[in-house]
């Protein structure tokens, strides 16, 4: 069978911060080491969503500035779709401000709330600009294994109980600094903090996303493994750092 | 002078000796750390007795590099420069390079004809200027870089604006056109502005950057349109929603002729006429350094003929395309530290015919920023094809050869523990007569720099001759 995944990335020029197109880089480069065809949409400002039309739906960190430039667009041009797909078990992954913009809003340390699309039962707070924001590498722990990576957020996100945290954390902030947890989780939907990039070095969790988004209309698929020596030593030398400082 | 002033001088010297005594490297941070602590306001009292004031240069990318030059410039005109020449840039460099020149009374030497050159930190910006009081101001650039120390990009331009906006009227602004965000800064100056650019539009890319950050107008908020596009953001910009465009440059490269991994060729358009340079420095980036020390000799009032001689005279600055000579190859180290940056040398190596050696160094040190997921914004891709040998090292090794599988290169590059024994393999890897090319982060630069200057005899950074 001739398996093909259609990817929307949301706003990447506006959400780009560091790396965070090492996870599109990852995910072509582990389908197409499978011989999965995966179409990458770029939505920006103004273009519309068809929730039909993708198995995964991806959307990167940005500044304060990006994240009020794109919220009204996210809100209204694409808002609907996004939460219907979810709904419907297409897979997300939305990291850093991406994330804080997926769950119920983000109260800055200046200006007015940014309303979010509510797909994360949770919200997040930014504690002030003289508070130290969240910063350095990250170990967290998840079903499927560790997770590795470097967060980099002024904001605190606090999840409610409609939402189960992606992770716990071992080493580092996660979500807030407080309660352990890292990230979120509704439905095929992923919200997280960690760049590093996240998926090149974390390759059970980048297959988990594939699976997720190949379910939907291929129900449960064999990935094919891949050679991962390098990755996996990305993994254990990401960890080591950030345990051993 | 008071005695608190000649109590840091005396403590601050001290500890510069212990620290090169023991080999604790250059000390080119330490005694100012140490002077400051006995006096905080050291940098302004050093600095007030330079007879011809002071330049800054600040910037993401180009800083050492323009000071470099800036400081050969004023060694021309016959002003000895006060230069923090090692690229210690924050307020401890600035006061160690005034603490190695005065004497244990606390007077420079040949105070009243001396002409002070520092490379500032972005973000240390605002406190130098109030300390220096630079007479010229000259901003490079405006790139994301180690966001983990800086913050973002927005937090930085702020900075450089309430410092414009806070400083004297006869201060001039030297600012690059051609890099919107730094154009943007003539409406926070005060005093006069010089523009500079590149107009030759051969150089221009085929396509667009991923390592572009200011794509969107500060004023309204319409995206850039672009007739050009040199690298990342900078090119011939303008704004379609309120009309702001890049501003004609004062001095302005009418012609550029980058010759693949040798000399650089400029014509130049300047208010005292039409001058040639020829750069010992490869790479767009590099012309746009001569662009700004162009801009900034002229604005300290020397003219165009001195200014040309004192920019052609210079040869690399430290670890920004140093060459090496060990055992009948040629070593060449380009720091790389950002993506905008890295691009840029990126593009320089990929235009040298033939295959390519590297050995690519990856720290996360403090200085190079802990954050390691910048890499996946520069275009490694570039050299995928062209290199012949490959070695990776540093502390991020790991997260170094995954970027460059994904980029195309092979999956099992050699990672080496150890700068040494990762620098021995790579000359081993290439034949006599070859070169090599070294791409560190800053940190991995001085090591590695370090270690070439053992094998090949080139002077420690410290002592580097201007």
């Amino acid at each position: 069978m001739n398996l093909s995944i259609r990817l929307a990335h949301l706003y990447p020029k506006l959400m780009n911060l560091y790396g965070d197109r090492g996870n599109i880089i990852c995910l072509r480069h582990r389908c197409r080491a499978r011989g999965i065809e995966l179409t990458v949409d770029e939505l920006d400002l103004g273009d519309r969503l068809d929730p039909q039309a993708y198995d995964l739906i991806f959307i990167g960190g940005g500044q304060d500035r990006e994240q009020r430039r794109i919220v009204r667009d996210l809100i209204d041009v694409k808002g609907e779709a996004i939460r219907q797909a979810v709904e419907e078990g297409v897979a997300a992954l939305a990291v850093c401000g991406g994330y804080q913009l997926f769950a119920r809003y983000y109260r800055p340390a200046v200006g007015e709330d940014l309303p979010g699309l509510g797909i994360f039962d949770a919200h997040t707070e930014h504690p002030g600009e003289d508070v130290a924001r969240c910063i350095g590498n990250v170990v967290a722990d998840w079903d499927g294994g560790t997770l590795a990576g470097f967060e980099n957020h002024g904001g605190r996100t606090y999840l409610g109980g409609g939402a189960r945290p992606l992770a716990t954390v071992r080493t580092g902030y996660g979500n807030n600094g407080v309660d352990k947890t890292e990230g979120a989780v509704y439905k095929n939907a992923y919200g997280t903090y960690l760049h590093g990039s996240l998926l090149p070095k974390n390759p059970r969790f980048a297959d988990h996303v594939l699976r997720l988004a190949l379910r939907r209309r291929y129900g449960e698929v064999e990935l094919a493994p891949l050679d991962d020596a390098l990755e996996e030593a990305a993994h254990a030398a990401a960890i080591r750092v950030a345990t051993s400082r | 002078m008071s005695l608190r002033v000649v109590a840091a001088i005396a403590a601050g010297k001290l500890a510069g000796t212990a620290s090169r005594a023991f080999g604790r490297g250059g000390g080119t941070a330490l005694p100012g750390v140490v002077a400051e602590k006995v006096e905080p306001r050291l940098v302004e009292r050093l600095a007030a007795q330079l007879g011809h004031g002071s330049i800054i240069v600040t910037g993401t990318n180009g800083k050492t590099t323009t000071a470099h030059m800036l400081s050969s410039v004023a060694a021309k005109a016959g002003y000895p420069p006060l230069h923090n020449r090692s690229g210690s840039n924050l307020m401890r460099g600035v006061a160690t390079a005034l603490l190695d020149s005065a004497g244990l009374l606390g007077r420079l030497s040949q105070a009243e004809r001396r002409l002070g050159v520092f490379e500032v930190d972005e973000a240390t910006l605002p406190e130098a200027v109030r300390a220096i009081k630079p007479r010229v101001l000259i901003f490079t650039n405006l790139f994301r870089d180690q966001l983990d120390r800086y913050g973002e990009v927005d937090s930085i331009a702020a900075r450089w604006r309430s410092t414009l906006e806070a400083a004297p009227e006869s201060r001039i602004a030297v600012l690059n056109a051609d890099d919107p965000s730094v154009a943007a800064l003539r409406e926070s100056a005060r005093g006069p502005v010089i523009f500079y650019g590149v107009d030759d539009r051969s150089a221009a890319l085929a396509g667009p950057e991923h390592a572009a950050d200011s794509r969107w107008c500060a004023g309204c908020g319409s995206e850039y349109v672009y007739d050009t596009l040199f690298y990342g953001h900078v090119g011939h910009w303008r704004c379609p929603g309120c009309e702001k465009s890049r501003p004609q440059p004062d001095v302005s490269a009418t012609s550029i002729r980058l010759e693949p991994g040798g000399d650089t060729t400029l014509s130049v358009a300047t208010p005292q006429g039409k001058t040639a340079l020829s750069l010992r420095l490869s790479g767009l980036y590099n012309a746009y350094n001569a662009l700004a020390a162009l801009a900034g000799g002229l604005a300290l009032g020397f003219d165009v003929e001195t200014v040309r001689a004192g920019i052609e005279a210079v040869d690399a600055a430290f670890g920004r395309q140093e060459r090496f000579e060990i055992d009948g190859r040629r070593v060449q180290v380009f720091l790389g530290k950002n993506p905008a940056g890295l691009n840029q040398v990126l593009r320089t190596i990929a235009a040298v015919p033939g295959e390519k050696r590297l050995l690519l160094l990856l720290n996360d040190d403090i200085a190079d920023g802990r954050d390691v997921s910048w890499i996946w914004d520069a275009d490694f891709e570039l050299l995928a094809d062209g290199a012949a040998s490959t070695i990776v090292s540093g502390h991020r090794a790991e997260d170094m050869a995954l970027r460059l599988k994904y980029a195309g290169f092979p999956s099992d590059l050699p990672v080496v523990r150890g700068t040494d024994e990762a620098l021995a393999l790579a000359l081993r890897e290439t034949p006599p007569g070859e070169q090599l090319f070294v791409l560190p982060t800053y940190t991995a630069m001085l090591e590695v720099r370090g270690l070439l200057a053992k094998r090949g005899g080139a002077a420690p950074y410290w002592e580097a001759p201007s």
